[in-house]
């Protein structure tokens, strides 16, 4: 396989307790930490530990975001990635024109294979693999805890509710990346003066002729509503009382 | 008027609970017409069912040898002809809808509202973002079909009674070869389902190990309740990984959940926040768990757990 393309989304920490503007217009994002999508981290190891077992050439990491999410794409470059490109857009794309956007990514670079998280922590929408694969018209593995390439096909085990499922597909496919498919590598410091020097291509959102309007309308956006405060209980007894008035046990 | 296709989730011979509970929101949308389509190999079993969900007007049937197992790319073209002259798309928002409904959604080149929450209006629909931090209120276009898929936690299930006709519909739609089902490995258990169970006792880190966590499926199999785990007693190999509950886990509402030994992450949190009762059991007193239980025990679960069992057993 030549190429391995990786979604890299720029996402509020997973750290961060986010906090919802008073006027209801969206979430607190100013002077936030900002990090790298959990799962796009993971999608990347695998990416580059299928690179390391010599059956890929490249590992491209392709971020649609703000100017800053070169931050993202340089611990992609850190981590090993090859090459990076940036779709600068400062407007926040619904997951099916991100797709459409890493389509037109696709469609110039011609990749073996496209890893994906699972989902990204900030819109928790988990739908790009799918409508990426469905717009490229190839196979998708989502949900991914293993990954095994065989030549022009790949056998993968998925999450799914009842277990892990095993599926086969044909080359090239979109796959998203779930917590246990890898652990993945610290960045060390030498690497990341290594990655200063690694290309990073940034082209404007317009280049793709991808739109970035958004198809659904947000009318507010609010805190989930508080759970009523609970009593502490100093034992099992008293405990089992409380479960009992309850009618739990 | 709204006309609703509800996907139907199923294993070749049960209905899925979960969409029962997305007929049930199916049903909050103001004058809809609700059709559950059943895609099987022999669709009739489920098909019965799913004619018994009060609320359900039609069920239409796909029979065909490559719908034996859900797969996505195969499924999802199949659905958007079904598709043709409803208002809505419907899947519950579990491994199965999440994996086919974007699919769809991309076919028909529309967006798609993930793990609705709330009906507000025929095309206004709630949904958690930032792990359930932040709650919003999407408004699509009347003019497109809506693709959306429901969070099971935040409805019932639609309760039986009913007794839709059903029909059988054939379909041409290419569907590709170049995705093959291999296996599956579901663990089979005589316990309750974790993603509809009354009652769930789940453990975190603290348990240890493997051998420990027997603890949890003790009383658990004592008290008729599901076992759930955090992520870090996954990870450890202490559970397996369907039973993870949280933001990339199970997203559950039970009537009680008990939690050992977990420190109650947000990440953790998101996906017991619609359970009526919230009882955590940690050492620390400190712990964010306990900002979200109802009951809260500060205490050492390896004396907990035993003392639970003898009071309960009384
Ligand atoms: C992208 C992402 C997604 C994630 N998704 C999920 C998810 O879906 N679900 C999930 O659970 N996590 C998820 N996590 C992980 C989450 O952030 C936490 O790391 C995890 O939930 C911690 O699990 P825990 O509470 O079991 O362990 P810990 O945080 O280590 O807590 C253990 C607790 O046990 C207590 N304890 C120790 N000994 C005892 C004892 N003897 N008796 C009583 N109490 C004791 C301690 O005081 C502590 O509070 C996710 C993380 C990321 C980054
Ligand atoms: N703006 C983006 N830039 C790069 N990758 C993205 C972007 N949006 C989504 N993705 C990829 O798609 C995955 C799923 O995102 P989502 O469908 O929004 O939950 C993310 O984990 C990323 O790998």
């Amino acid at each position: 396989m030549r190429k391995i393309l990786v979604g890299v989304k720029r996402v509020v920490d997973y750290n961060v307790r986010v906090r919802v503007k008073p006027d209801g217009s969206g979430v607190v994002t100013d002077g936030v930490k900002m990090s790298v999508n959990p799962f796009d981290e993971i999608a990347l190891e695998e990416a580059l530990r299928i690179k390391e077992r010599g059956e890929a050439g490249e590992v491209i990491a392709v971020s649609v975001g703000p100017d800053d999410a070169q931050q993202q794409l340089r611990t992609a470059l850190a981590m090993g990635a090859d090459r990076a490109i940036l779709v600068k857009t400062n407007e926040v794309l619904e997951p099916l024109a991100a797709a459409r956007v890493l389509l037109a990514i696709v469609q110039k670079e011609n990749p073996d294979l496209v890893i994906v998280g699972k989902q990204a922590i900030d819109d928790d929408a988990a739908q790009t693999a799918p409508m990426l694969a469905a717009l490229w018209d190839r196979p998708q593995a989502t949900f991914c805890s293993k990954i095994e390439i065989k030549g022009g096909s790949a056998t993968v085990v998925r999450e799914v509710d009842a277990g892990l499922e095993t599926i086969e597909v044909d080359l090239p496919a979109v796959f998203s990346a779930d917590l246990r498919l890898n652990e993945p590598r610290y960045v060390k410091l030498p690497d990341i003066m290594k990655a200063k020097k690694k290309p990073l291509d940034v082209l404007e959102l317009a280049a793709t002729g991808v739109s970035a309007a958004p198809g659904l309308k947000p009318v507010l956006t609010e805190p989930p509503k508080p759970r009523s405060k609970g009593i502490i209980v100093k034992d099992v007894a008293e405990l089992v009382d409380a479960l009992k008035k309850k009618g739990l046990v | 008027m709204s006309k609703i296709l509800v996907i139907a989730e199923h294993d070749g011979q049960k209905l899925n609970q979960a969409t029962a509970r997305c007929v049930s929101c199916a049903r909050q949308v103001p004058d809809a017409a609700i059709t559950v389509a059943v895609l099987a190999a022999d669709p009739a079993a489920v098909a019965a069912q799913a004619a018994q969900l009060a609320g359900v007007t039609e069920v239409v049937t796909v029979a065909a040898a490559h719908n034996a197992h859900a797969l996505a790319a195969v499924l999802a073209p199949q659905v958007v002809k079904l598709a043709a002259g409803y208002t809505h798309v419907l899947a519950a928002s579990t491994a199965f809808g999440k994996d086919l409904l974007p699919r769809v959604a991309a076919l028909l080149g529309v967006p798609q509202i993930s793990d609705a929450m709330a009906v507000v209006g025929a095309y206004t629909f709630k949904r958690p973002t930032y792990a359930g931090n932040a709650i919003v209120t999407l408004e699509a276009p009347a003019d497109k079909v809506l693709v959306a898929t429901v969070r099971s936690a935040s409805f019932e299930a639609a309760p039986g009674g009913g007794s839709a006709p059903v029909r059988a519909v054939a379909i041409e739609a290419s569907v590709p070869a170049h995705t093959r089902f291999v296996s599956v490995s579901a663990a089979t258990s005589d316990r309750p389902d974790l993603a509809s169970a009354a009652k769930v006792v789940s453990g975190g880190r603290a348990l240890g190990s493997k051998e420990n966590f027997e603890l949890v499926f003790r009383l658990a199999e004592k008290m008729g309740a599901a076992v759930g785990a955090s992520r870090a007693a996954v990870d450890a190999g202490y559970a397996p990984n369907e039973l993870q509950v949280g933001q990339t886990g199970k997203i559950i509402a039970p009537e009680l959940y008990l939690a050992f030994g977990i420190s109650g992450a947000i990440q953790h949190l998101t996906g017991i926040k619609d359970a009526k009762t919230i009882v955590a059991v940690n050492k620390d007193a400190e712990a964010p768990i306990f900002e979200v239980a109802d009951i809260g025990l500060v205490a050492d679960l390896f004396q907990v757990i035993p003392e639970l069992e003898k009071a309960l057993a009384k």
